[in-house]
């Protein structure tokens, strides 16, 4: 990317601020968003020009709020993954690069307002409500065009798999 | 320090402003302790109007005016030097501290590093060899293209000084035309007239 960093905390901060209090408290939050940001600064200038940069950001924030849920985890009982809450979309080591590419290109190619609801909400982990607050409308709204979002994800993805796999 | 946020998915609003901006000073202070603060910047109120003054690790990169556009300013730096810019920081204090004293009329000379990466050539020796027009003083296009090796090059030395990527540490603003007028100023004619006159009474009072 070689677009200024500054512009993607700018515009993307409050969205990582909540994304973080979701999977963690606010105290704890703060630190996971620091560490969100510093990772992402570190890494920013190696991102390929076009990565739909709010769900790259909401994935690695969402990796390092579970990150630090099993730190805490870990001085308490082992468990095998106490972070993960509903069921993701992607895997937690997925991203630009990684294996599940057709995934971030099927998500980013959903109309604007179905791609944010799917990204806050089964990337993030954001309750609709808070979801609805981000990008504008009732909770109703978000929660249709998450539903309609999840289910052309299945019909592009699901088609690419197919043919992957008849090839 | 840290606001109060006792609910989660509370609708954010001046607390949450706060939040974030105390979580931006932090990023920008382990970013330089990482050594990831690549480009830092401040825009800054002068007589001559709103600076943007940016830095790398080496030194000042840029000084640039409102009318220059300051968006453009980052975006070339982004491009040219490295995306990893960030807004404030120590790393600005001592430039920062000069300009203030440059402009209330108490210092003559920078002594803060310049990095003149963002430019090149020819032009990069015209803006290397503007200190040598002291100040309060100007010079004409023929005299510094003679100062910087090709005496015949007055028309190139304005482009450089349209060009020069550091306006006021790097005094293009002294070089005016070889009839007394101040002449063109990338900062806008009005600004060069401010620092001239700045530097005249600083010279006299």
């Amino acid at each position: 990317m070689t677009e200024p960093f500054e512009d993607v905390v700018r515009v993307h901060g409050g969205t990582v601020l909540r994304v973080c209090r979701a999977v963690l408290g606010a105290r704890d939050a703060e630190d996971a968003w620091s560490e969100t940001f510093l990772a992402a600064l570190r890494a920013w200038p190696d991102l390929p020009v076009g990565t739909n940069v709010e769900a790259w950001l909401v994935t690695v924030a969402r990796r390092k709020a579970i990150d630090e849920v099993r730190r805490r985890a870990r001085h308490a009982v082992p468990v095998d993954d106490p972070g993960a809450t509903g069921t993701p979309l992607v895997a937690p080591d997925a991203g630009p690069g990684s294996r599940d590419l057709d995934l971030w290109h099927a998500v980013g190619a959903l109309p604007g307002k179905q791609r944010r609801v799917v990204v806050l909400h089964h990337l993030g982990g954001l309750p609709y409500a808070e979801v609805a607050a981000l990008v504008g409308g009732t909770d109703a709204a978000a929660r249709r065009a998450g539903a309609d979002g999840v289910a052309a994800l299945r019909r592009t993805y699901d088609g690419w798999r197919t043919e992957e796999g008849t090839a | 320090m840290t606001t109060q946020i006792t609910e989660r998915g509370t609708g954010g609003g001046a607390g949450d402003d706060r939040v974030l901006r105390d979580l931006h000073a932090r990023l920008v202070d382990s970013a330089q302790t990482a050594g990831l603060l690549d480009v830092t910047y401040r825009v800054v109120d002068t007589p001559v109007g709103r600076l943007l003054v940016a830095a790398g690790e080496r030194g000042v990169l840029r000084v640039a005016f409102d009318v220059q556009g300051h968006e453009a300013a980052l975006e070339e730096l982004a491009a040219r030097v490295s995306p990893r810019v960030l807004e404030g920081g120590r790393r600005l204090d001592p430039v920062l501290r000069e300009l203030d004293e440059y402009f209330a009329g108490a210092r003559r000379a920078f002594d803060v590093a310049v990095d003149l990466r963002l430019v090149a050539g020819f032009r990069r020796q015209v803006v290397a060899a503007l200190p040598t027009v002291a100040y309060g003083t100007t010079a004409s296009y023929t005299e510094v293209a003679g100062v910087a090796g090709s005496p015949r090059a007055a028309r190139a030395v304005g482009t450089a000084c349209a060009r020069n990527p550091v306006p006021v540490l790097l005094p293009c603003h002294r070089v005016v035309c070889a009839g007394g007028s101040p002449g063109r100023y990338a900062g806008g004619a009005a600004a060069k007239g401010t620092l001239l006159e700045l530097e005249r009474r600083g010279v006299t009072g």
